[in-house]
């Protein structure tokens, strides 16, 4: 294009310059959100491992006397609460902070399970081909054609909520985009001759998955476990909010939101602090994993 | 035509797969949970009548059977009777089902109203503080938890500014805000991929071409643009409805709307198992067909589609 255009070059030559400058500039400043994102998750998970010596007040101390009182240095008790205190007199800055447990906790395990049942499958899917390929990859088909938190709420009320059954779900309930990615991977370098090599010299499948499919799929993984974190946490404050997470009085954000949904009018500290906080935590952690994409993987995108 | 016919016999097929593997789930999930005969029964019934009663229900037939049993009453309709409504658990949801299609239908049209002029409008003015407004809404839309945004709204629009009732059925003041925070996520998601679909055929060839010729700016994006991009925004929407129905479970329990996924939460917390059954299976049942006719219509109007 250039070439027949001479008088143009030095122009172009110019723009593709600045573009890159641009591009590098771009690229610098996407690292430092995703610095500034992994911060985050960092603190919050300094917050949750720490969050006996830093609350406060004990998160499921109950006193009537203190019932419902304004964010205050110091209330009714003498005490401060700095986020005001619930229906029961606890105090919600403590509750929010070991909430970041149960969030994190059961975020960061069922995107465990989920990446390995679906990474699993992907790699059976791609190396065994036929009846099995087909049988995965439908499934994931039929799971993704279906909104998920129902069944998530059909299979929660009838084996009763524990912390077991809710990494399971909510692991479960993100596995196809792992499988997806480990099985177009696994395809595309099955047909390669090394494969073959390896396999005639003796090398194992298991090898192979190790030394050459995952090398190859880390970022796209890392882009993806950072998504599901932030897909988990809201599932899991979704289906505690619905009463079908972690029970109380154990403190988790949701269920926090749902005890104060009921005095919304008169204390909307209770379900507006720990609302928030998740909200927040939610939005930062999607944003690093878009952020991760645009750095790691553009080619994710379309997903 | 015959490879019309072949692509919605395809896309057929795998509805039928996908309802079978739901109701496979269901079937599974309700074995799971153990004997239901004892909660059905009050809790001193002698021996001789949780003998009768699994008899009755069929628990005492091997596996297979039972599963065959099921998957013929499945397609009749048939999940058992509501053990708190003490009628068939079908009809009971049926019941629930216009106010759960009228919020569907609601936030869906909020949707597509909002969204799609904000994405064209996004994409046209393009990095202008308009498009970084709209789009930053949109990503906080995409990710913010559904239930919290309920509360928000109820807490800002209703109790402190009083515009809306906070909670039921009745008036259209009562669907403004359930409607609106079940549309955001579909309206954040359906802006963000007018905007990009516009941008895609922004760049083509043929728009340029269309612009050297002195073409109006307004006749490019309305009559060159908009036509070409319309495909893939018409898909995404439509898929949307579909999540929609999904999103209603927490939408409805956050207002107290009287639909079938408020009603599929207060029967777990009943124990009414035929009913959440019954709840489950209906939505997935709308959310496939609703699937299929968006891929059927998508053929029609796209005829690469029906190639692959």
């Amino acid at each position: 294009m250039a070439s027949s255009i001479p008088a143009s070059a030095p122009a172009e030559a110019a723009a593709v310059v600045r573009h890159a400058a641009r591009a590098g500039r771009q690229a610098r400043r996407t690292r430092r959100f995703i610095g500034a994102g992994i911060g985050f998750v960092v603190l919050m998970a300094a917050v949750a491992a720490a969050a006996p010596w830093l609350a406060p007040h004990d998160p499921v101390r109950q006193s009537l006397r203190s019932r419902l009182a304004a964010p205050t240095l110091e209330g009714p008790d003498g005490k401060s609460h700095l986020l005001g205190t619930d229906h029961l007199g606890r105090d919600v800055l403590s509750r929010v902070i070991h909430g970041a447990r149960v969030s994190l906790l059961v975020g960061g395990a069922a995107v465990l399970v989920g990446g390995a049942i679906g990474s699993a499958l992907g790699i059976v899917a791609g190396f065994r081909g036929g009846w099995a390929d087909s049988i995965i990859m439908t499934l994931a088909d039929a799971q993704l054609a279906f909104p998920f938190i129902l069944l998530a709420i059909g299979i929660i009320a009838v084996l009763g909520p524990s912390f077991p059954t809710l990494v399971v779900v909510i692991g479960l309930s993100g596995w196809v985009s792992y499988a997806r990615i480990l099985r177009s991977q696994v395809l595309s370098l099955r047909s390669r001759e090394f494969v073959d090599a390896v396999l005639a010299l003796g090398g194992s499948v298991p090898r192979i998955v190790l030394r050459h499919v995952l090398p190859n799929v880390l970022s796209s993984l890392v882009v993806i476990a950072t998504l599901e974190l932030a897909r988990a946490i809201v599932l899991e404050a979704t289906l505690s909010f619905l009463g079908l997470g972690i029970q109380p009085p154990t403190p988790s954000w949701g269920g926090m939101v749902h005890e104060g949904r009921e005095y919304l009018d008169s204390a909307w500290w209770i379900s507006t602090c720990p609302g928030l906080v998740l909200m927040a935590t939610s939005i930062v952690v999607s944003r690093t994993g878009d952020w991760l994409r645009d750095l790691l993987d553009p080619t994710l995108k379309g997903e | 035509m015959r490879a019309f016919l072949s692509f919605v016999g395809y896309r057929l097929l795998r509805a039928l797969i996908t309802l079978w593997v739901v109701s496979t789930v269901v079937f599974v999930v309700m074995r799971l949970s153990g004997d239901p005969v004892p909660l059905l029964l009050p809790p001193d019934a002698p021996r001789s009548e949780i003998f009768r009663v699994r008899a009755e229900l069929g628990l005492d037939r091997p596996l297979p059977v039972q599963y065959a049993v099921f998957l013929g009453n499945v397609l009749r309709g048939d999940f058992g009777r509501s053990i708190h409504f003490r009628e068939p658990a079908s009809r009971v949801v049926m019941g629930y089902l216009p106010a759960t299609l009228e919020l569907g239908l609601t936030a869906f049209l909020f949707a597509v109203v909002v969204a799609v002029p904000v994405g064209l409008l996004s994409a046209v003015r393009r990095n202008t503080f308009l498009d970084h407004a709209a789009m930053g809404v949109a990503l906080v839309g995409q990710s913010a938890p559904t239930f919290f945004i309920g509360i928000l709204f109820i807490l800002l629009l209703s109790l402190k500014g009083g515009w809306f009732p906070t909670s039921g059925r009745g008036t259209w003041a009562h669907l403004v805000l359930p409607a609106l925070t079940l549309a955001l996520f579909a309206m954040a998601s359906v802006a963000r991929l007018t905007r990009s679909a516009m941008l895609e055929v922004l760049r083509a060839d043929y728009i340029r071409t269309a612009r050297a010729k002195g073409l109006a700016e307004v006749l490019v994006v309305a009559k060159h643009t908009l036509k070409n991009a319309a495909i893939p925004i018409v898909t995404i929407t439509g898929l949307q409805f579909g999540t929609l129905l999904g999103g209603a479970v927490v939408t409805e329990t956050v207002f107290a709307w009287p639909g079938i996924g408020r009603l599929a939460i207060q029967s777990i917390y009943n124990r009414d198992y035929p009913v959440v059954q019954c709840a489950v299976f209906l939505s997935a049942v709308i959310f496939i067909v609703l699937n299929f006719l968006i891929d059927v219509i998508y053929g029609l109007l796209d005829p690469r589609i029906r190639a692959r």
